[in-house]
């Protein structure tokens, strides 16, 4: 789950009888399953949501290859830099892949890119924390790239055509990330030094909090869910996919004979699924708020990046431009 | 010098070029000048380090001492590594990245496209697979020379300055030892004069349509490391790379 507590600007939602012709003939669409395409008319609240949505979405792709070049340079392996040079280029591609939907809502990629810069636009708080030893990348990988799955396979059916489609495509490689990050853990739990099992476990325990958080807040404490969830931009609540995750997660973290740093977590008979303790929200907020233990060097590099790659993309602009010129001269 | 030494050396040569050059490549993660750079940075550097990983394979069959590639790329001090100085160079700015990209695509272009046809099967199999992703390097290289050169007045002077700092680098390239003319006699590495002309002939025309001045063939060169000696540069990129095989020398398994 790449996006967090995104607004609507809607207070309540609206019934039927109170909307305008247009706004009741576009809503009857969204609860007939009719997906959204870019030419349809649609309430700029819509088109507003979607925006932050998907750009969040997309920030997040983008700043999330930073934990993960952390490392490109020390993985241990061939096999294993490979692998982690693959993940990458793929995030890149879900970017530029999420912008384009994005840009399809009349939105500008460079616009939305200086919000970020400027605070003013989220990402996923999880790429907030560092990752410290090796097996991050598995635990990145297998939690992280785990809930994005969960709350992704969901917005395959989310209401605008363009994103859902984009989710279709991203779906498929994620799955592929997890399974690949799964592994890097068990191998080392398996086959690995009591060294490598130690780093399993501390990746872990500094992740698993984290992961939950993705999630966002719980259902009464996120007031734009409700009208995102009658416009079928979101598709189940931010409980419900915690939830699935956690049911889904934890017989993988018993198999690989690790624990959760949560003493509270334990199957329950009653309700078929698992119970877990509370999330630190202060933490949540804090981390949201640009308070994470990375949130400045994340913003940074990506700033400088963009800054200090100036005059490279003045210099394409500039070629492109000549080079036109001297084809309409020829 | 036998002739499967001199294939041994040859293929280290390789490996470790394409090797360092995808790790210098891998520093600049996150760090493009835009997105669609960030991928295909990473597609480059991903092309580099699997081909590293097949000449690394061969190399260790020949090498037979129980070593495999990741013992070849992880466990080897920098004595003991064999890329091109220019590949080791750092990425300064864009221009310096591409620059050195450049002249060592134009390198790896035509000695694939020699080894296409080694006599050696396991050789020409390899490269054929390498050329097509190298074809691919080339092309964008030197659009990206053209570009900086024939861009903006500062990408040109960035691009002028990066073709100065890199050309002392570039001789390496193209200057045959006993190993290149060993490979060359055995039908598997390309013709010296031949390289050293198609080097230079794609070289300069290519800067010459990016507007930009090469320095003259017989400036003075740094070479070394064809044979270890290399620059200060190769001793952090290594320290950086091989810190856990180093760091955890009784893990077999990652």
């Amino acid at each position: 789950m790449y996006a967090q507590l995104v607004e609507t600007g809607a207070k309540r939602v609206k019934s039927l009888d109170e909307m305008s012709p247009e706004e009741r003939a576009f809503q009857e669409k969204i609860d007939a399953e009719t997906k959204i395409e870019p030419k349809n008319w649609m309430p700029e609240g819509y088109r507003k949501t979607l925006v932050r949505q998907i750009s969040q979405h997309a920030h997040s792709e983008v700043v999330g290859m930073l934990p993960e070049g952390n490392w490109v340079t020390r993985a241990p392996t061939l096999k294993r830099k490979l692998q982690l040079m693959a993940k990458i280029q793929d995030e890149a591609g879900h970017g530029l892949y999420l912008y384009s939907a994005m840009e399809t809502l009349g939105a500008d990629r460079d616009e939305e890119i200086e919000k970020l810069h400027q605070g003013k636009a989220k990402y996923s708080s999880i790429f907030n924390y560092p990752t410290l030893n090796w097996a991050d990348m598995g635990a990145v990988g297998w939690l992280v790239d785990g809930a994005a799955i969960v709350n992704q396979v969901v917005l395959q059916r989310t209401s605008y055509g363009p994103y859902s489609r984009a989710m279709i495509r991203i779906c498929k490689e994620e799955s592929f990330h997890q399974r690949q990050g799964y592994q890097i853990l068990l191998d080392m739990m398996r086959e690995g030094t009591e060294e490598q099992k130690q780093m399993v476990q501390d990746a872990i325990n500094r992740l698993w909090w984290p992961a939950l958080m993705m999630f966002g807040p719980h259902d009464d404490e996120s007031p734009n869910s409700q009208q995102s969830m009658a416009w079928k931009i979101k598709r189940k609540s931010n409980d419900e996919l915690r939830q699935m995750f956690i049911d889904q997660t934890v017989p993988q973290l018993e198999y690989l004979g690790c624990t959760a740093p949560d003493p509270d977590l334990k199957w329950n008979e009653e309700t078929g699924h698992y119970d877990f303790g509370e999330i630190n929200w202060q933490e949540f907020y804090d981390v949201l708020k640009g308070n994470g233990p990375c949130n400045r060097e994340r913003i940074n590099t990506r700033k400088k990046a963009i800054e200090e790659g100036a005059w490279v993309r003045e210099a394409a602009v500039a070629y492109a431009k000549k080079q036109k010129q001297r084809a309409a001269a020829a | 010098m036998n002739q499967k030494e001199a294939l041994t050396e040859y293929l280290l040569r390789l490996a470790d070029s394409d090797m360092i050059l995808g790790q210098r490549l891998c520093e600049l993660c996150g760090k493009a000048p835009a997105l669609e750079e960030e991928m295909a940075l990473m597609n480059v550097a991903l092309d580099l380090v699997g081909q590293a990983r097949n000449w690394y394979e061969y190399a260790a069959d020949l090498i037979d001492d129980g070593r495999d590639a990741d013992k070849l790329a992880y466990r080897r001090d920098a004595h003991d590594y064999r890329n091109l100085l220019l590949t080791e160079q750092p990425n300064e700015d864009y221009a310096v990245t591409m620059g050195r990209q450049f002249f060592f695509d134009v390198w790896h272009y035509f000695t694939l496209k020699s080894l296409v046809n080694a006599s050696d099967e396991r050789v020409a199999g390899i490269a054929a697979k390498a050329l097509k992703e190298v074809t691919y390097h080339l092309r964008r290289s030197s659009e990206w020379v053209k570009r900086l050169g024939d861009g903006t007045e500062e990408s040109h002077r960035r691009m002028q300055d990066a073709v100065d700092i890199l050309w002392r680098f570039t001789g390496e390239l193209i200057t045959p030892d006993e190993t290149d003319q060993l490979m060359a006699e055995a039908g598997i590495g390309p013709d010296p004069e031949q390289l050293k002309e198609d080097w230079r002939g794609l070289v300069k025309e290519v800067l010459q349509e990016a507007t930009l001045t090469p320095q003259p063939d017989d400036a003075w060169m740094y070479m070394g490391g064809k044979r270890g000696e290399h620059t200060e540069h190769l001793g952090f990129i290594l320290a950086e790379m091989q810190f856990l095989q180093r760091a955890y020398p009784d893990a077999t398994t990652w």
